[in-house]
């Protein structure tokens, strides 16, 4: 009898090891632990319909729906307030100062957003196309890194001191339909600019142009972020769209649109550029 | 007692007494008060518990304040449209005078009292005084600078490293440093001590002449629903009915795009209007008479009129010429001599 039961033991526990060593070589899915932070990137790869985003190619300019010729000379925009989830609904989002990022096309190392989240398998990803309202209101100490006031708008600032408030998304080429006077460039350069701002007023409501971008990463792969690898979400970010969206618009009727009402219908373009290519884990 | 003890005890006196005078001076030296909410004066709105006041930050601010560097070709400074002889303002132009002799659209308002201001520039915009020294830096008219490059200028100086130091415990030299100092020295600019505040604060021997009071019944009858007491604004934006310039400000709605807020301006306060000639967002009124006769005769039924300047048909304030000369009785006593002859407040 004790024979039998030590044989039964043994068994068991041959048969439980068996079962460990099986799912630890199939990557178990880590329990979700707020504390255990591993690596995880956004890549903001941007393009123009079906080409690479090229500056200035006047030689190969790029046509948009209406038919319009243009060139590229500045394209970049703000990313806050990155969230994921898990198919269960498990949910995580970037502590609120490590979750602003200002992608630069000039400047291909500003293409990544770099967080941490939990180790986990994420099946969606959700962020802010903009700076949040909370943000744009807080004390000038919150304002650092991107969201720094003091950058040179020529240059490519991304602040609006007049109307205290960030521009979200900047946009600037050139196209030979615009024409020379006060309805197109008087300065003759031919020149489009796109700033899309408006974080909803400070004490009265105005227009909002605050985005949120929802992905679902389930059709293209989703991110298996481990403390040993570097789970990257490889999005398409279509700069054609802000022509050729659901408020599909011509150059030369609008060459300049900033703090305006036109805005919020171009702001809902950009919902449109965002496309999950592939996820690299 | 003899001679040699009365010399002893004489030395003694004098030695106490000097030690006492050494120790007054010091004092008024050492003791900086930092931020003093005026007795007649509301709670504050800028968050001074964020940026308090010190001494080596209100100094800082006062360098920065009238330092030329601010501009692109280092000609000018805030202290150049903002002059404390004319209550922070850029007496005698209608619109401010900026870098290059380039003009603005807008008249310079008065540096004061700026601590209970919820939002700044005529048109708004602007809801929190450490973003608004960007917006002149910036202004094509103005300065024309880029702050980022203000503060590559002023790294380069021995004198600044030093008060950053001194204020924020390093050298290092940040937007938001700059512009808290800024903030400090601007918020200390406080006028509370015309002859209104000592009648309203009753100190001794401080009253109205009659004319006076009833400038001041007439106020509070006709100007107060705006001009709110103490600060003699209420902060708020209202169109009081000017007629379009040219330059077709529109004001609030700027910022807004909202359509009620379109030819609405930020009321001013009507302190030291002695000093601060002319008139309105654009200056157009180079006397009090003429800013008194607007509101007389001449407020235009423009949308978005302030309600309060319209009576059935009758528009603008009905003002007597008696009642004219009662309220400019009454205006005069908003006038702070102390205020725009404050050395602690001057270029040093």
């Amino acid at each position: 009898m004790i024979r039998f039961k030590y044989t039964i033991t043994l068994l068991l526990s041959s048969a439980i090891l068996l079962i460990c060593s099986c799912k630890k070589s199939e990557d178990v899915t880590p329990d979700f632990n707020e504390s255990n932070l591993a690596p995880f990137s956004v890549e903001f790869d941007n393009i123009i319909g079906d080409r690479t985003l090229t500056f200035n190619n006047t030689t190969t300019p790029y046509t948009n729906a209406a038919g319009e010729k243009f060139t590229v000379s500045m394209l970049q925009y703000f990313i806050s307030n990155i969230k994921v989830a898990t198919v269960d609904g498990k949910e995580y989002t970037v502590k609120q100062d490590s979750s602003y990022f200002l992608i630069r096309s000039s400047d291909k190392a500003t293409r990544f957003a770099k967080v941490r989240v939990p180790e986990g398998d994420y099946t969606r990803l959700t962020f802010t196309l903009g700076v949040d309202s909370l943000r744009s209101t807080m004390g000038i100490d919150k304002r650092t890194g991107v969201l720094d006031p003091s950058a040179d708008h020529d240059t490519g600032g991304m602040y609006w001191g007049w109307n205290s408030g960030y521009i979200f998304f900047r946009f600037e080429g050139n196209s030979n339909v615009i024409s020379d006077d006060v309805n197109g460039d008087p300065t003759g350069k031919k020149q489009f600019k796109y700033h899309i701002g408006g974080f909803g007023g400070y004490s009265a409501p105005t227009i909002n142009n605050i985005k949120i971008i929802n992905i679902d990463l389930t059709a293209a792969g989703i991110a298996k972020v481990r403390k040993d690898r570097q789970s990257n979400v490889h999005l398409f970010v279509d700069a054609m769209k802000v022509f050729n969206g659901p408020n599909s618009f011509s150059i030369a009727a609008h060459p300049n649109v900033m703090f305006s009402d036109y805005s919020v219908n171009i702001a809902k373009n950009l919902t449109a550029m965002f496309r999950h290519d592939h996820t690299e884990n | 007692m003899n001679k040699k003890q009365l010399i002893i005890i004489f030395s003694l006196c004098v030695f106490v007494y000097a030690c006492k005078k050494s120790d007054v001076v010091e004092a008024q030296i050492q003791t900086f008060l930092g931020f003093q909410k005026p007795a007649n004066f509301p709670e504050p709105i800028y968050n001074l518990a964020a940026n308090p006041v010190t001494k080596a930050g209100f100094e800082l601010g006062r360098s920065l304040f009238y330092e030329a560097r601010l501009s692109r070709n280092n000609t000018v400074s805030c202290g150049s449209c903002h002059i404390q002889s004319s209550a922070f303002t850029q007496h005698g132009h209608d619109v401010s005078h900026g870098i290059d002799d380039r003009l603005g659209t807008r008249n310079s308002p008065p540096i004061m009292n700026l601590a209970w201001n919820k939002a700044f520039m005529w048109g708004g915009g602007v809801f929190d005084l450490d973003l608004q020294p960007i917006v002149p830096i910036t202004t094509h008219e103005e300065m024309d600078e880029r702050v980022d490059n203000v503060m590559a200028k002023l790294r380069l100086l021995p004198k600044y490293t030093a008060m950053f130091k001194n204020a924020f415990g390093t050298e290092e030299i940040t937007t938001a440093r700059m512009m808290k100092a800024l903030s400090q020295f601007m918020v200390m600019c406080i006028s509370s001590n015309s002859k209104y505040d000592k009648v309203i604060r009753k100190e001794a021997g401080v009253s109205f002449t009659p004319q006076e009071q009833e400038g001041y019944t007439l106020f509070k009858e006709k100007c107060a629903s705006c001009h709110s007491e103490p600060l003699f604004t209420d902060g708020s934006f209202h169109n009081n009915g000017l007629s379009l310039s040219p330059v077709n400000d529109q004001g609030l709605y700027t910022a807004t795009l909202i359509a009620t807020d379109r030819y609405k301006f930020k009321v001013p306060s009507l302190r030291n209007l002695k000093y601060t000639a002319p008139y309105m967002h654009d200056g157009r009124f180079l006397t009090l008479d003429g800013v008194l006769e607007h509101y007389n005769s001449q407020v235009q039924d423009l949308p978005n009129l302030d309600p309060g300047l319209k009576n059935g048909t009758r528009l603008g304030i009905a003002l007597s010429d008696a009642d004219k000369t009662k309220l400019l009785a009454f205006l005069s006593t908003l006038n702070d001599e102390a205020f725009i002859n404050n050395p602690a407040l001057a270029e040093q």
